[in-house]
């Protein structure tokens, strides 16, 4: 019988199959898509089949609960776009944000929590100035985490704004700038679309690329099944398009994401059975079963389990994002400060 | 998780799951007689070690769940019980988005609802379970439940959590077999549970009308006192009350507009519980 997040992925790949689960069952279903910020993706995708009474309120209450967060969010993307309106540079949504405002159907239910906008880099002074004369301010940080973050990251250190206490991640690429991958920033913001709200988003291919990357350049998977299921529904939104997948073929070699985007492909159509173009997915590669592994890697209760295949990837988390001289330097300086918090 | 455990408290059941025997065994004496849920549960409590070996060696409990809060410090096995309510609050406190909660004890008769609120140690909890002794229905000690949309209190009987003096107060009218162990060196003091009478527990699902939202301040030197308090100042102390008021949204907003509106608010100054529980007739006798 089916637990956990096999259990969760399951049940969003085929709403029909859920309608013969046990109470236990539900109850273990629940507790997997909370702990994978699934929920209210879950209670969208199974409106159509009959349900116990305390799920139907349960899911009415999650939508309810995402709807709410869809507008704060937009709301949010709209203050920000008045206080970078006179600096008059194209302020490009990612992630949540990009696809409620888009109405893409990886927005439906989805748990959105910083606002994530990118911003060309040579704009990025500009931008933190009118954020912070527009009542954002910096998140309290020591000297080194700050010199770090601009540097050597892809955004600027997080701002909150003091008033609506809401976060805003301000990129100007989407991967570290230690990471071995390079993509092409300057590409992204000029073929990003406009929005009738005067914001913009990336491309349909460049929003693909930006989820792999996420997913599997960056990180170490915690969350994953979130991210993939972004994956999926952005193939289904945007699979039926002409030249989508040729033109996702050659934007994720510009971004040097060919292999990223191809394991998304895999894995989204293994998991989740996402109609993906299989001469761009390709082969299945050695260690696809060990992401697999690492997505699946929680129990029927909500607990992690598999913990040497997430210190696995935890260790990949870091390789990928920095040279190992200049990781072992940052893992240094991050051991001296636990020692002496001062 | 080996030992488990379902429990239904009111409108709300809860999964828990602990690495050890004895929390599940302390709960589930705790809260004898009460039903078992007969659909999917609201939420799962998890209470397991934070590290492999803390299981046996100095085992102590971290609070896990559906929701967390994080960096919460672990508590000492003997004190598992404790872990297991507050790991049942926590859920509600921060997944709970079916009703309104109040951080209010409440009480009910003829169908009509007192709700007694105010900052911890202003006596809500001892006098929520001295008046479940003398006649009113128990509707709980922690949270109100309030729909938003039919303006009705929901009753959450959890156990009653006692406290330092409260706890001899209580033990003095209540039946022995209806009390948890003593739990000592709590972070909150002593702490003993009490389980709602068996009246309030068969009642779970009969909901009741707010009548009267109580205010009360206890201080040794202060003299009996009521006062009146008005919409705006009771909406804004019930903002502050409420778990989830933020995260309702339009719904929170209207439903605390109606309460306020359509039922009265008192504050009272008492300094001792008899003294309140006068207080409290003489109010609900002129309403």
């Amino acid at each position: 019988m089916k637990r956990g997040s096999a259990l969760l992925v399951r049940a969003l790949r085929d709403p029909l199959w859920a309608e013969g689960l046990s109470d236990d069952q539900w109850t273990s279903l629940i507790t997997a898509a909370r702990a994978e910020s699934l929920l209210a993706s879950l209670a969208h995708r199974l409106a159509i089949i009959p349900l116990p009474d305390k799920i139907r309120d349960l899911f009415e209450d999650a939508r309810r609960d995402a709807e709410r967060g869809r507008v704060q969010a937009v709301w949010e993307a709209e203050m920000t776009r008045r206080a970078l309106a006179p600096l008059d540079v194209p302020v490009v949504l990612l992630k949540g944000t990009a696809y409620a405002a888009a109405g893409l159907s990886a927005g439906v239910g989805r748990s959105i929590g910083d606002l994530d906008i990118l911003v060309p880099r040579s704009a990025l002074r500009q931008v933190e100035a009118a954020l912070l004369e527009a009542g954002w301010e910096a998140v309290k940080q020591d000297r080194y985490d700050d010199i770090y973050y601009r540097r050597w990251m892809h955004e600027l250190p997080p701002l909150i704004h003091k008033e609506r206490d809401r976060m805003v991640d301000v990129h100007h690429t989407i991967l570290p700038l230690t990471a071995r991958r390079r993509p092409d920033a300057a590409a992204l913001v000029a073929r990003s679309v406009s929005l009738d709200n005067g914001l913009n988003v990336l491309s349909p291919a460049d929003m693909l690329v930006h989820s792999a990357a996420h997913l599997f350049a960056d990180g170490d998977l915690a969350g994953g099944l979130r991210n993939l299921w972004d994956i999926d529904r952005l193939v289904r939104d945007f699979g039926g398009r002409r030249a989508f997948w040729s033109e996702l073929a050659q934007r994720a070699k510009k971004h040097e994401l060919a292999g990223p985007v191809r394991r998304s492909l895999r894995l989204a159509a293994e998991l989740y059975g996402t109609p993906v173009d299989d001469l761009l997915a390709g082969q299945p590669a050695l260690a696809d079963p060990l992401f697999k592994r690492r997505l699946l890697a929680r129990n029927g209760w909500g607990q992690a389990t598999r913990p040497v295949v997430r210190l696995l990837f935890y260790i990949r988390s870091h390789w990928l994002r920095m040279p190992p001289m200049m990781l072992a330097r940052h893992l240094w300086v991050k051991a001296q400060r636990r020692k002496s918090p001062a | 998780l080996r030992h488990a455990l379902q429990l239904q408290i009111g409108p709300a059941s809860f999964r828990l799951g602990s690495h050890w025997r004895g929390p599940i065994k302390a709960i589930s004496r705790l809260y004898a007689g009460y039903p078992a849920p007969d659909q999917p549960c609201d939420f799962t409590v998890r209470l397991e070690a934070d590290t492999m070996w803390r299981r046996w060696l100095r085992p102590s409990v971290a609070i896990g769940g559906d929701y967390m809060l994080p960096g919460a410090a672990p508590m000492a096995l003997v004190h598992g019980l404790l872990a297991a309510e507050m790991g049942m609050n926590l859920q509600m406190a921060l997944g709970q988005k079916h009703f309104l909660l109040l951080h209010a004890s409440s009480v009910e008769r003829d169908g009509r609802a007192l709700v007694i609120t105010g900052e911890s140690g202003a006596g809500k909890s001892t006098l929520a379970a001295l008046l479940g002794e003398k006649g009113w229905r128990l509707l709980g000690d922690e949270f109100a439940l309030l729909h938003p949309e039919s303006g009705q209190l929901h009753p959450f009987p959890r156990a009653i959590s006692l406290k330092n003096g409260a706890i001899t107060v209580l033990e003095r009218i209540a039946p022995a077999n209806r009390f948890g162990p003593v739990l000592d060196g709590t972070p909150k003091g002593r702490i003993r549970h009490l389980r709602p009478n068996p009246a309030a527990v068969a009642a779970m699902r009969e909901t009741a009308s707010p009548a009267l939202i109580l205010f009360p301040r206890f201080g040794a030197e202060l003299a009996s006192a009521i006062r009146p308090v008005g919409g705006a100042e009771a909406f804004v102390r019930l903002t502050q009350a409420s778990t989830n008021y933020g995260n309702l949204g339009l719904r929170g907003f209207e439903a605390l507009t109606k309460l306020v509106t359509t039922v009265p608010a008192r504050a009272i100054d008492y300094a001792d519980t008899n003294g309140a529980l006068e207080l409290v007739d003489e109010l609900w006798g002129s309403l």
